[in-house]
């Protein structure tokens, strides 16, 4: 991304003198997921012809309101009006929005890698007169749709052969197959090159001159201002700023409206006085599982004190998950390298259970898939992790178990019945307090909290910040990878910003702000 | 008088509502249960009470001593989240294995037995080693042991049938525990019970059995009560247990009127017991479960799950030795034929027992009860004489509805 700040933007064919004609507008949106708003009366309007980039945190709603608007929340899941081209839409499935030429192409590319380039970009809307393919025409209308969008490859060539750029500009060209009016673009520049980047986004201006309406959302504000008309920003689900992109639009004005909000009392109080170095990871280098030339963790180096809590900063995909997971039994990554060790002792973390045994812990940022055996007991997931504590020669003692259990249901006021209770049936906080239980009976000295209050309510977060502030205080090291800045900047003692693999910041309490924060992460 | 009769009432309400909430949620422990007793009385009656005489009754045992056998393995397999199609073949192999030993080259019937063991556990760690080290799907790994150990026999037994096998070698299926008790009170009881013999040994087993079911389930119940775990109605827990200690007694006191306790059933129910409190005492049962339940989630709590996949193999792979051993002597002798489609009588049984395809869900006590149901069902429709392809058809459905039975209750609950 260096260098990409030094674009002098030629925001070519601005729309300023256009007559205004929205082309959608998105009327009081308000979504609710179990226990949680994620949407909260959010308004959007977007102009026939313009590129309109929504800005926002992590969990701020953005990608929800996406998928109102696409139809996968389909109509009547959600409160709120959608107008496009000037009629109430009730947009039942992703059909129905694709019939009306909206279509959004996520961050997940969602292409077959196995088909080639012309079946992906026909898959369910084949070229074929009933039923036999006909193959002259598809691929003769592929070649036409690839030079739209600029892209040399024979038709025939298969998706997973070519790279992430070009598959991006595989997904525009089938949504210009099925007509395109109005297409979203979901961070389509997180896992690109810069001049796959800047290719992509000079494709999105050409395609604005062609008529077709673009929202794209993005984290990299210097983008943002290359390309956009104008901008919405969404904070904790609710609309804050619809600004007019320009020269005097500044990404420092956009970052402030993204961060900028009320603080107090959402943490809870206290006072540490962290002491020596606890645990320390040095030159952690890590590449990617599949794609094994990609870097994903360059030259990583932390530490963690005795009692402090240490916040990672980043967007998604900054790979904070991969760098904990990598050092926790190295769980992620291939050609792991690098030294970790705990009181100066270089410590064994090769597989899960030395990590464990070395006395690390990790909590997973995604508790359902990775955390529990939801099917399973409060009892069986607390014990899980040191069934040896709870066991004779290999045979369990139930009574004991359930001693265990009943303790941390107690000393994390785990709101249920019994610990009988299947974990599937508790709510999001509840079932976090779960897997804190599991790794807290593991008696470790470093706990890797990884997001440890996604998707649960403001009352439950509290209770999780008591609980690792109590855990800071009896003298553990507390790691927290977090999305959400307030919570990093109420909690932690230091903060490390972590970008593209990188990390690229370290920020005392003192001197950390969410703007120093945001600054380093979309500039670096 | 109005208030406290409304009191009453509501109380009574609530009772009933318990009830019927418990069995629902329930419903399909109990209702396998019941369906076994169905079955059984639904053949009682049409066969003309042969389906409980003595003799059949033995019959049934033994002819579904090395499903059962397999069975334990298999729901162990299958609760990790995998699948072992080979166990009929490898079965089959097992037997030819131990004929070629015994009868072409005069081994000694107990190094027969121990390299036959070992055996079955190298063919099961061989092919686990591939599905937990190599991620190689089981069911594509499996599929492949099966063709592999089914070729292997015919090569093994040059395509004949190879028998007879020895007197020491038959007594492991066909041999009975013999009487410890003197012959006068055997006598005794035959006059008591109007039968021809009564096997003193057996009749004394039936009630000491269902003795310690009584004793052991309330023992269960009282810790349950003390931790507060929501619990059955009283009505039910004695309604179950003294079903099942009675059936115990039933059963023994049938086989002690034939000739008494076959090996077979005690190396059964001894295996039955063991592997049951494996998979619900032992951390390495809990730690199958939670592979089943979430590899991931498992792999991230620190479990070995490549071990423990390798291990639930090998382990499948001995039994399904000891199931070839039992099946070649109670036939007497290896054909190529052995252990043919046997792998999928024993799957539909652990199925059936309640587990679950995706993995973590299933008991041992389930998969027994499975094996026997569809032993009843064989047997019974044998003796009625229903053609072969009838049985199929009907088995086929049992099983569909058994797991459609499964996945409408998980959803109706979701």
């Amino acid at each position: 991304m260096t260098g990409f700040s030094a674009w002098s933007g030629p925001r070519t064919a601005k729309s300023k003198d256009k007559i205004m004609n929205p082309i959608l507008e998105m009327r009081r949106i308000t979504k609710t997921f179990p226990g949680v708003k994620a949407l909260d009366n959010v308004n959007l309007t977007v102009q026939e012809g313009e590129i309109h980039a929504i800005c926002g945190e992590n969990g701020a709603g953005k990608s929800t309101l996406m998928k109102v608007l696409s139809g996968v929340y389909p109509t009547g899941t959600y409160e709120g009006e959608i107008v496009y081209q000037g009629k109430t839409a009730d947009f039942r499935n992703i059909r129905d929005t694709e019939d009306r030429g909206i279509i959004i192409i996520h961050q997940e590319l969602a292409l077959v890698p196995q088909l080639s380039i012309a079946e992906n970009i026909f898959l369910g809307n084949e070229r074929a007169s009933r039923g036999v393919i006909d193959w002259r025409k598809t691929n003769r209308s592929t070649e036409e749709l690839l030079a739209k969008v600029g892209l040399i490859e024979p038709p025939t060539t298969k998706v997973d052969s070519i790279g992430v750029g070009k598959q991006q500009l595989v997904e525009i060209a089938k949504a210009l197959s099925k007509n395109v009016k109005l297409l979203i673009l979901d961070e389509p520049t997180a896992a690109l090159q810069e001049n796959d980047s800047r290719k992509l986004l000079d494709l999105m201006l050409e395609l604005k001159a062609q008529g077709v309406t673009c929202i794209i959302i993005s984290h990299k504000l210097n983008e943002v201002r290359y390309v956009a008309d104008r901008v919405t920003v969404i904070r904790d689900g609710m609309t804050v700023a619809s600004l007019e992109a320009g020269d005097a639009l500044s990404e420092d004005e956009i970052v402030r409206h993204m961060v900028g909000r009320d603080m107090t009392h959402r943490f809870p109080e206290h006072k540490r006085t962290p002491g020596n170095t606890l645990f320390e990871v040095k030159d952690w280098n890590v590449w990617h599982p599949e794609h094994t030339e990609r870097q994903v963790i360059k030259n990583a180096a932390m530490t963690v004190r005795a009692g402090e809590v240490v916040g990672i900063a980043g967007v998604m995909g900054a790979g904070r998950t991969e760098l904990a997971m990598s050092i926790f039994g190295k769980s992620y990554g291939r050609n792991i390298s690098g030294t970790a060790t705990l009181r100066g002792e270089p410590i064994d973390v090769s597989t899960v259970d030395r990590a464990i045994s070395a006395g690390l812990a990790y909590v997973t940022e995604d508790r359902k898939s990775l955390g529990l055996i939801l099917d399973e007991t409060i009892r069986f997931n607390t014990t899980l992790s040191n069934l040896d504590e709870v066991s004779t020669g290999g045979i369990l003692n139930h009574n004991e178990e359930t001693k265990v259990a009943e303790r941390y249901r107690e000393a994390l006021a785990i709101r249920t019945p019994s610990v009988f209770q299947k974990a599937m049936n508790l709510s999001g906080g509840n079932q976090q307090k779960v897997v804190l239980a599991k790794w807290l009976f593991t008696q470790p000295d470093v706990l890797i909290l990884d997001e440890p209050t996604r998707g649960i309510d403001v009352g439950a977060k509290y209770e999780i910040y008591t609980i690792i502030n109590d855990l800071a205080t009896q003298g553990k090291g507390v790691v927290m990878i977090s999305s959400e800045m307030p919570e990093l900047l109420g909690m932690c003692d230091r903060i490390y910003v972590m970008n593209e693999g990188e990390l690229v910041g370290e920020l005392s309490a003192a001197e950390a702000n969410q703007e120093r924060i945001m600054s380093l992460i979309v500039n670096e | 008088m109005d208030l406290a009769n409304n009191e009453a009432a509501t109380s009574t309400a609530t009772k009933t509502k318990g009830i019927a909430e418990y069995l629902k949620s329930h419903l399909r422990e109990y209702g396998l249960l019941f369906a076994l007793i169905a079955v059984m009385a639904f053949f009682q009656i049409v066969t003309d009470g042969t389906l409980l005489r003595a003799v059949n009754v033995t019959n049934l045992l033994l002819q579904n001593s090395y499903i059962i056998i397999m069975a334990l393995g298999m729901l162990i397999v299958i609760v990790s989240g995998n699948i072992d199609l080979s166990v009929g073949s490898v079965m089959g192999f097992i037997g030819a294995l131990a004929a070629v030993m015994i009868v072409n080259y005069d081994q000694s019937v107990i190094l027969t037995i121990l390299v036959c063991l070992v055996a079955g556990g190298i063919i099961g760690a061989a092919q686990g080693y591939w599905v937990a080290y190599w991620r190689i799907p089981s069911f594509i790994v499996t599929l492949a042991g099966m063709l592999v150990f089914r070729g292997l026999s015919l090569w093994l037994l040059e395509g004949q049938s190879v028998g007879p096998f020895p007197k020491e070698f038959q007594i492991l299926a066909t041999g009975y525990v013999p009487d410890i008790f003197p012959a006068g009170i055997g006598v005794f009881f035959a006059e008591m019970f109007d039968a021809r013999r009564v096997n003193t040994l057996a009749l004394f087993t039936g009630f000491a059995a269902a003795g310690l079911v009584v004793w052991l389930s309330l023992r269960q119940r009282s810790q349950n009560k003390a931790y507060g775990i929501e619990d059955e109605p009283a009505s039910f827990f004695w309604g179950r247990t003294l079903i099942i200690a009675a059936a115990l007694i039933f059963i023994l006191f049938k086989l002690s009127q034939f000739r008494g306790m076959p090996n077979v059933l005690i190396t059964m129910g001894v295996l039955t017991v063991i592997y049951a409190f494996i998979t619900e005492t032992t951390t390495i049962g809990r730690r199958v479960y939670a592979l089943g339940g979430n590899q991931k989630a498992a792999k991230l709590s620190g479990i070995k799950t490549e071990r423990l996949t390798f291990l639930a193999f090998t382990n499948m792979g001995v039994l399904a030795a000891a199931a070839g051993l039992v099946f070649a002597a109670r036939l007497n002798t290896a054909t190529p034929k052995a252990g043919f489609a046997l792998e999928l009588d024993v799957i539909a049984a652990v199925f059936i027992g309640g587990a679950s395809m995706s993995g973590g869900v299933g008991t041992i006590i389930g998969a027994v009860v499975g094996a026997f149901l569809m032993g009843v069902l064989n047997n019974g429709m044998s003796i009625m004489g229903i053609g072969i392809d009838y049985q199929q058809m009907i088995k086929g459905l049992v099983l569909l509805a058994a797991v459609i039975f499964d996945v409408y209750n998980k959803n109706k609950s979701a």
